[in-house]
């Protein structure tokens, strides 16, 4: 019983957590104000705690299973979403059912959670379903808004039909393999056609998740209709924790099809980098910049993925911490000059540096890291996933994500251009920062100079991995 | 031990000093800023003190031999077993004096800039540069690895350039800072190629494990890189030459010169603070540094022997013609460093052999005292009278008494007249030479020659000879704060040759008993003194003899005065050669070629963005079609084609 508590600690917290926010909202009404505060409360101490009582260890027979890594891993997502609840303060506050967002964006967090902890295809299965069907209804959020519900209903029925494929594999791999346990499974599988076509299924249901080329056409829609919050859930949050478990599967249950998914593995990963790149450069609104921009660096995450080494996995894990302080950083930014102006034009950014200094910087920054401009964290971060991805010596590989890199410079550095050198007119006005926000904005701008610098947080991971 | 944080201190001051005033500075504190930097740097100087006092006298001596301690050391950057680039403090003899003169040395700058700046709009600014200095030059001296010290090399370099381009609307010091970053630039190339090489061959990065392994003949590491040759030279040779041409690029040896004179374009105490005593001898403290490595290769000390002794007697000629008072004072330090570096050159490791590398070390220790003291007495004549050129002054000796002393002690000093500083340690590099080398002596001792004339020169033609038009309003001496770093580190110019610094500085750590032979000093002082009676018999009064001169010896004259051409040297091979020979065919090949793939890349990245956008439609049945098509080609790819 005792293994139960504090194994499944992290689960739990966001159980409690879940239950606290429903007896709020049912119990007599409390500010929004005072109510986001209880929650920014309660996300600090989840994420606090989360460094508490590790422990290794399996439950149900093998079902779920943890370890001193795959706590990190979430606590990086308990890190996301407590920054997510104070950048997006001034949009809670508006909102008129802003507990129900928390919850549902809670739920997501647990499925999440048991996701990376799956010992099986049928938890696997079952917490993917937890942690996509609230993010869609987080997507309709902007109740009054056509696009969201669009956005919505692409999604849903999207993930319906990857779900669908998902399954589909599932129940031919238990019919080959006779298993659905994780560890028993490597032992058991052998690479004949039939196997490879039932790997493609589950292997375009983590693309799908991680918006791999070609599975990625859903993304931009559903980050443009989405309200922020949102976005940078399902750009952040939700691709960490798919890539941690993605990485995990690939390295535990398809360890005897290596060879099959390393040359899958390099193709999608030059796919995504060069058609995300691609369409990075020519987007004018701000989200839909992002969400292709997150399709490329989704592309390199894969390059040190296909390392199959420990340092790979903590190449990986680092990098996504990087990433939740960039991304979160550069959509907290423009979330703040969306609420005010509704502007979310790239060419709107002009001339932010005179009106805007804090938000053009701390823009600037995570800018910067995204790109890998040192000496900006990202810049640590990608060099050592393409290190751990150059120890496979497939210099081919490795040249075409550095070229990548190059051209993903250009768009990024254009948005810092327009804000910093071009000049405008009409400039767009003093934002008010909320106080949490600037805040949040000032820890992530922190965790974009520091995690690089201070060498121990890597080696920290390396040491877990 | 001593404390490590009242170490860590000693560079960490200047640091906040640059990052209050930088960035905040020109708000709050335009007026304050002299004081806050001052005072910080006040600290500091008082904790180097405490440091040196501690390490000399208390800890740093075992069994007679001053050792090397690391205090502090966290590695930062691990690339492999053993290599990594670490931050730490290293205190030994030439790190703990460097610390001293430099602490020094900028809190004289310091306090003369109250007054001498005073009234600049980017006041804030300019402290903030000379904190960053400060602290950039600190850490370079304490780096206990070698990439660390490079790292506070390439810092120095770049608040050097701030500091030069200070006027930034003036078009020629813009055209210096940049030209001072190019060359130093180009330099630090060969060294980072240098610690490259070392590094390679040694396993290692941090220098006392890298000097131990490329000293001892037996170790793997060394046999590996004397083994090693290219072009008929050993590794080890090339890897100590690169880093030597990084060292004659920050300390302005020939022909990596050339920027030191157009740097005199900052405003004259950088000149002084960087350009005369702490910065140029980064390179000689460089080699000092690793001068146990050096004496593992005879090549390589024979290399730097060559370069001091030239640069020693190229710009000690070229000084006696210039005008510019900054400029002389500026290729004299580029001489005087020639001393240090063949010194150097000529030194053994160990014992009485170590003569010339406990020369080297104390003439760095009194030149700094006596050359920022000529470059501040030389801010005071500027600031008096608002010219850098000789022909503008004369006779200023009845206006500005103070300086003119302290100027002339100064002069007295780097001209080897005892028993002022200059003549002590000038005296040990010279005997050293003597003993070791009779060539570099000969020429070191036409040279001290040459030194002493040139700065008579340039004494009488401030404070004596005709007297100077003045025009307008003149303010004195500049007060109490230009005064007092003068009147300090005149002291300092009279009394630093009496340190018996062999007992401090030496080359194996074990102290070195100085040997004063009178009968040794009499050439080099009559020398000095027939050098000054020459300089008093052209220049004392006003009269025609140097012009006569001049243009009997027009064309040599003129070769000199236009510093032997070097500059337009390097204009020819870099606009003439270099551009038309790579330039110009590089920029064909960029326009033409790179540009016609890159035009061919970009239109083509838009045609097929353009054909693709069509997929973005946003129709979810047809994601879910490409989603199935994607699912069925990538099978069929790997079921089919690609096994």
């Amino acid at each position: 019983m005792n293994d139960l508590f504090t194994l499944m600690k992290s689960e739990l917290l966001v159980t409690a957590i879940i239950f606290i926010l429903l007896f709020l909202k049912i119990g007599k009404g409390i500010q929004n104000d005072k109510l986001l505060t209880i929650i920014q409360f309660l996300l600090l101490l989840n994420l606090v705690f989360g460094f508490f009582f590790n422990e290794e260890g399996s439950l149900f027979g093998g079902m779920f299973y943890t370890n001193a890594l795959i706590v990190f891993q979430k606590n990086v997502l308990n890190l996301g979403v407590l920054l997510i609840s104070m950048l997006f303060a001034n949009w809670f506050k508006k909102s008129e059912h802003m507990p129900e967002f928390f919850m549902l964006m809670l739920s997501a967090l647990l499925g999440m959670f048991l996701m990376i902890s799956s010992g099986n295809f049928l938890l696997f299965y079952l917490s993917l379903e937890l942690a996509t069907i609230p993010v869609a209804a987080m997507v309709n959020f902007d109740l009054e808004k056509r696009i969201s519900s669009e956005a919505a209903m692409k999604m849903i029925l999207s993930s319906a039909f990857s779900s669908g494929i998902l399954l589909f594999g599932i129940s031919l791999i238990y019919g080959i393999t006779g298993t659905i346990s994780f560890t028993e499974m490597p032992a058991l599988l052998h690479q004949s056609p039939l196997m490879i076509i039932v790997f493609v299924f589950l292997f375009a249901a983590f693309a799908f998740k991680l918006s791999i080329v070609p599975f990625h056409l859903w993304t931009a829609d559903v980050y443009e209709g989405a309200p922020f919050a949102a976005t940078s859930f399902l750009s952040v949050i939700s691709k960490g924790s798919v890539a941690f478990i993605f990485m995990a599967t690939l390295y535990k249950v398809f360890q005897p099809m290596l060879g099959l998914w390393y040359n899958m593995m390099m193709l999608l990963s030059i796919a995504t980098m060069i058609i995300g790149n691609l369409f990075a450069l020519r987007q004018q609104s701000i989200k839909r910049f992002l969400a292709f921009s997150s399709i490329a660096q989704v592309g390199f995450i894969l390059v040190g993925m296909s390392s199959n080494s420990t340092s790979g996995t903590a190449a990986v894990v680092y990098f996504i911490l990087i990433y939740t302080f960039s991304n979160l950083a550069a959509f907290g930014v423009a979330a703040a000059i969306a609420y005010q102006t509704g502007k979310e034009k790239i060419d709107d950014y002009k001339g932010l540096y005179q009106t805007n200094p804090f938000l053009s910087w701390v823009m600037a920054l995570a800018l910067f890291s995204l790109a890998g401009i040192p000496p900006t964290a990202g810049f640590f971060g990608k060099l050592f996933l393409i290190t751990s991805g150059a120890s496979k010596a497939n210099y081919f590989f490795i040249t075409i994500a550095a070229l990548n890199m190059i051209v993903s410079l250009y768009y990024y550095l254009k948005v810092v251009r327009a804000i910093f050198m071009d000049k405008n007119e009409q400039a767009i006005e003093k934002i008010n920062i909320h106080p949490t926000t600037k805040f949040a904005l000032l820890l992530c701008a922190a965790g974009v100079i520091f995690v690089g610098i201070f060498s121990w947080i890597y080696d920290y991971i390396q040491s877990l991995a | 031990m001593p404390h490590v944080i009242s170490i860590a201190l000693i560079p960490l001051l200047p640091l906040v000093g640059f990052i209050l005033l930088g960035l905040f500075g020109r708000k709050y504190f335009n007026k304050s800023a002299g004081f806050i930097g001052t005072f910080l740097l006040l600290v500091s100087t008082a904790l180097a003190l405490y440091t040196a006092y501690q390490y000399f006298f208390d800890i740093g001596k075992v069994n007679g031999i001053y050792q090397k301690l690391v205090p502090f050391k966290f590695t930062w950057l691990e690339f492999s077993k053993g290599v990594s680039i670490d931050m730490g403090i290293m205190l030994d003899p030439i790190s703990v004096m460097m610390l001293v003169v430099v602490t020094i040395v900028s809190l004289m700058v310091h306090i003369y800039s109250l007054a001498y700046m005073k009234g600049e709009a980017r006041f804030a600014t300019y402290y903030a540069f000379l904190g960053l200095f400060t602290f950039s030059m600190l850490g370079l001296v304490i780096s206990s690895n070698i990439f660390q010290m490079y790292i506070f090399w390439e810092l120095v370099g770049v608040s050097s350039f701030l500091l030069i381009g200070y006027y930034y609307d003036k078009p020629s010091a813009v055209a210096a800072c940049k030209k001072a970053f190019i060359v130093t630039r180009f330099a630090d190339l060969g060294f980072l190629i240098g610690i490259l090489v070392l590094s390679f061959y040694a396993h290692t990065l941090d220098f006392n494990t890298l000097i131990e392994r490329l000293t001892s003949p037996a170790s793997n590491e060394f046999k590996a890189a004397v083994g090693a040759s290219f072009i008929g030279i050993t590794a080890l040779t090339w890897g100590l030459v690169l880093v030597f041409i990084g060292g004659a690029g920050k300390s302005a040896m020939l022909p990596l010169h050339i920027w030191l004179p157009d740097a005199m374009e900052g405003p004259t105490p950088v000149s002084a603070l960087i350009h005369a005593a702490t910065m140029v001898v980064a390179g000689v403290f460089l080699v000092a540094r690793l001068f146990p490595v050096f004496s593992m290769s005879a090549p390589a000390l024979y290399v730097v022997t060559f370069v001091g002794v030239t640069s020693a007697l190229f710009a000690a000629i070229i000084a006696c013609t210039q005008t510019d008072i900054k400029r002389v004072l500026a290729y004299s330090t580029m001489s005087q460093i020639g001393f240090m570096m063949f010194a150097l050159g000529i030194s053994g490791l160990g014992g009485e052999n170590g003569l010339g590398y406990t020369a080297s070390m104390f003439h760095l220790f009194t030149h700094a005292m006596f050359k920022a003291l000529l470059f501040l007495g030389a801010g005071a004549v500027i600031h008096y009278i608002h010219s850098n050129e000789m022909k503008d002054m004369g006779g200023l000796r009845k206006y500005l008494p103070i300086t003119h002393i302290s100027f002339l002690i100064a002069c007295l000093a780097i001209s080897g007249v005892p028993p002022f500083a200059g003549f002590f340690s000038k005296e040990e590099i010279l005997l050293a030479a003597y003993h070791h080398n009779p060539a570099v002596y000969w020429i070191a001792l036409l040279t001290s020659g040459l030194t002493a004339f040139y700065m008579f020169r340039l004494y009488f033609s401030i404070f004596w000879g005709k007297q100077a038009h003045l025009h307008g309003e003149h303010h004195g001496e500049g007060g109490f704060a230009m005064m007092l770093p003068l009147l300090l580190l005149a002291v300092g110019a009279v009394l630093a040759g009496f340190i018996p610094f062999g007992h401090f500085v030496s080359s194996d750590g074990a102290a070195l008993e100085s040997h004063f032979h009178w009968q040794f000093s009499v050439a080099p002082v009559l020398i000095g003194l027939l050098g000054i009676f020459v300089a008093m018999w052209l220049y004392k009064k006003e009269n025609d003899k140097p012009a006569k001169m001049a243009a009997s010896l027009n064309g040599i004259y003129q070769t000199i005065y236009h510093k032997f051409y070097f500059d337009e040297l390097y204009i020819f091979i870099t606009k003439k050669i270099l551009f038309n020979l790579i330039g110009r065919p590089a920029a064909w090949f960029d326009k033409n070629v790179v540009d016609g793939v890159m035009n061919l890349t970009g239109n083509t990245t838009q045609l097929i963005s353009e054909k693709i956008k069509g997929y973005q439609s946003g129709k979810v049945q047809q994601y879910a079609l490409y989603f199935l098509l994607g699912i069925i080609g990538i099978a069929a790819l790997f079921i089919y084609v690609w096994k």
